[in-house]
């Protein structure tokens, strides 16, 4: 509680660079509109003006700057502006009782959210598996654990091409398949990681005891080993999930997918509508934190339940 | 057929000799901690080589080893130039001047609690956003040349290493803070002597986390529009016009790519942290 005021205002802060930027950034575009109706500009031809520094022309035409507050198609629209779009294609469309519709972000959210949601399903029991494997066995261990830290270090953008092809071509024509891949990808990596770890967490001594009891491997695993590990599952859950968002958002941008918020993304940026790229982007930074947030509750409650106080 | 079961049997062999490896008294020695990843990986790859040749898959679909290792030899000048103009000119650039500028800005920021408290949760937030998204924004406003790629790579190594780098100024204990202070020791020095020491391994952890992000952004940005050469161009392009086996020997390009990068910061690291517990496990 101690950060609120902190928080509120290096945001606050953040806004107002935003907003004072946006003046020099589209004053360009404002003396051009402004000339073609009829207004007279300093430097009178645009191809001068693109050679004239924003500042300068801001200081010779300060009636002009407003006019790059409310532009149609800005290079950088305001805080205002974003969400306006943003209450358009949202509230006001389900208000409407069109929530569902083809131009409404909540249908783009949803698309994007279940491909998130099936590839973080694959990418965790992925990687809960991968775990359970390399702290049973040596040898997966040491062949596969240098692999999953290379797997990383493999820009998987450029895979996804390969992949949406790949999954074309063995007849899967649903689209979600190649981007839940593509964040299951991303995705297993901080799973396995943290598994590893929570596998690995119970001290000598707990071992031991069980060994005194006479138990199991299997029961060793399921009742000391699996517990210890859930407060390092639910960290890694988090990084995983917002990798997932981000595997997902990349699937969806560079293969001319035609819904989901990186397609609005795409869309946005080949009709020349930053408004609509603004607003994808700033529904997508919604989704990864409510999804975060979700899975921040679900762990605060499990580990209440199971008594821990972490 | 043949092929195949070669490659199976080649598989199991293998297996068998690193499960025999594994068990062994030798197994804690550098050489066999680099011999069963290496036998594993030649043996998916000896794999995928019986799959594709056995069961007669078309090239387009998936090419196989032998045909993406003669598509490298065969295209290495297409290669390099891609390699110069994604790697060398857009990731590489944007990654310095991303790294520099957060390193600055978290020295700057640290000076002040407030900031700190502030800054703080919402770097974490950022950092956690998919922020490749803002590329084709970017590209609009810097144009298709590599300056449009180094200003993504910029913004998404930014928050990584910046929330890093203030966390790791936190590192250092008030005990030894005050031991500084009893030395007379300024604030510059306490931060030179003391603080950068001590945050250096959270610092290059942020590095390299983005040693990854700047290869993804540099590529990413590419899909939306480049000169015509570059990884991400002949990626998007090459999958359009059926050369599949030269994409594959892009992606081979820019894993090798990711791994060195990541292998060489990696290794800075272990000269600039040797001191840390971490560096020093296996001796």
């Amino acid at each position: 509680m101690r950060s609120v005021l902190p928080v509120l205002t290096v945001l606050i802060a953040l806004i107002a660079v935003w907003i004072s930027a946006v003046a020099p950034m589209n004053i360009r575009q404002s003396l051009d509109i402004a000339e073609r109706a009829g207004v007279s500009v300093v430097p009178e031809s645009a191809r001068v003006r693109s050679e004239t520094s924003r500042f300068y022309l801001m200081y010779r035409n300060p009636d002009e700057i407003l006019r790059g507050y409310a532009l149609d198609r800005p290079r950088l629209p305001t805080p205002k502006q974003v969400g306006q779009e943003l209450w358009k294609t949202t509230g006001e469309m389900a208000l409407k009782g069109r929530a569902f519709s083809k131009r409404s972000l909540i249908f783009h959210g949803w698309i994007t959210l279940q491909s998130t949601l099936f590839g973080f399903a694959l990418g965790t029991a992925i990687g809960i598996l991968g775990a359970v494997a390399i702290v049973c066995s040596r040898t997966a261990e040491m062949s596969l654990m240098p692999w999953a830290i290379i797997s990383q270090t493999i820009p998987i953008v450029a895979l996804a091409p390969m992949i949406i092809v790949l999954t074309g071509q063995l007849g899967i024509e649903e689209r979600a398949v190649p981007k839940a891949i593509i964040s299951a990808y991303l995705c297993f990596f901080p799973v396995l990681v943290g598994m590893v770890k929570g596998l690995r967490a119970p001290a000598r001594e707990d071992l031991e005891l069980l060994k005194t009891y006479n138990a199991s491997g299997f029961a060793t695993f399921w009742k000391l080993r699996l517990p210890a590990s859930v407060p390092f599952l639910f960290t890694s859950l988090k990084v995983g999930i917002a990798a997932a968002l981000v595997g997902t958002i990349v699937g969806e941008l560079p293969t001319g997918a035609i819904s989901g918020l990186g397609a609005r993304i795409l869309i946005g940026d080949q009709f020349g509508t930053p408004l609509a790229i603004w607003s994808a982007l700033f529904a997508a930074a919604i989704l990864a934190g409510a999804l975060v947030t979700i899975l921040t509750v679900l762990q605060k409650v499990t580990l209440k339940r199971m008594g821990g106080a972490r | 057929m043949i092929n195949l079961g070669a490659a199976v049997l080649f598989w199991c062999s293998a297996w068998t000799l690193n499960v025999v490896l594994a068990r062994s008294k030798l197994h804690g020695h550098r050489l066999v901690r680099l011999l069963v990843p290496t036998l594993f990986g030649i043996s998916v790859l000896v794999l995928w080589e019986g799959l594709v040749t056995s069961l007669d898959i078309s090239p387009i679909i998936l090419p196989s080893p032998m045909d993406i290792a003669e598509r490298l030899v065969a295209e290495t000048a297409t290669l390099w130039e891609d390699f110069v103009q994604t790697v060398l000119k857009g990731a590489l650039s944007g990654y310095l001047i991303g790294a520099t500028a957060a390193f600055v800005t978290a020295i700057l920021i640290d000076r002040s609690m407030f900031l700190t408290r502030g800054l703080l949760p919402i770097g974490n937030f950022v950092a956690a956003l998919p922020i490749v998204g803002i590329a084709p924004i970017l590209v609009n406003w810097f144009g298709f040349d590599w300056q449009s790629k180094a200003a993504v790579v910029v913004v998404m190594v930014f928050f990584p290493i910046l929330v890093n780098t203030v966390q790791g100024l936190k590192e250092a204990s008030v005990m030894q803070q005050d031991l500084m202070r009893t030395y007379a020791a300024g604030y510059w020095q306490t931060l030179l002597k003391l603080r950068l020491p001590a945050a250096m391994p959270f610092v290059f952890n942020g590095l390299k986390i983005a040693t990854t992000l700047a290869l993804i952004g540099a590529i990413v940005a590419e899909y939306f529009g480049s000169p015509t050469r570059g990884m991400g161009f002949r990626i998007s392009t090459g999958v359009g016009s059926l050369s599949i086996d030269l994409v594959w020997a892009e992606i081979a390009v820019a894993a090798l790519t990711g791994s060195a990068f990541y292998g060489l910061v990696a290794l800075i690291e272990r000269s600039v942290t040797f001191w840390h517990p971490s560096q020093r496990s296996e001796k």
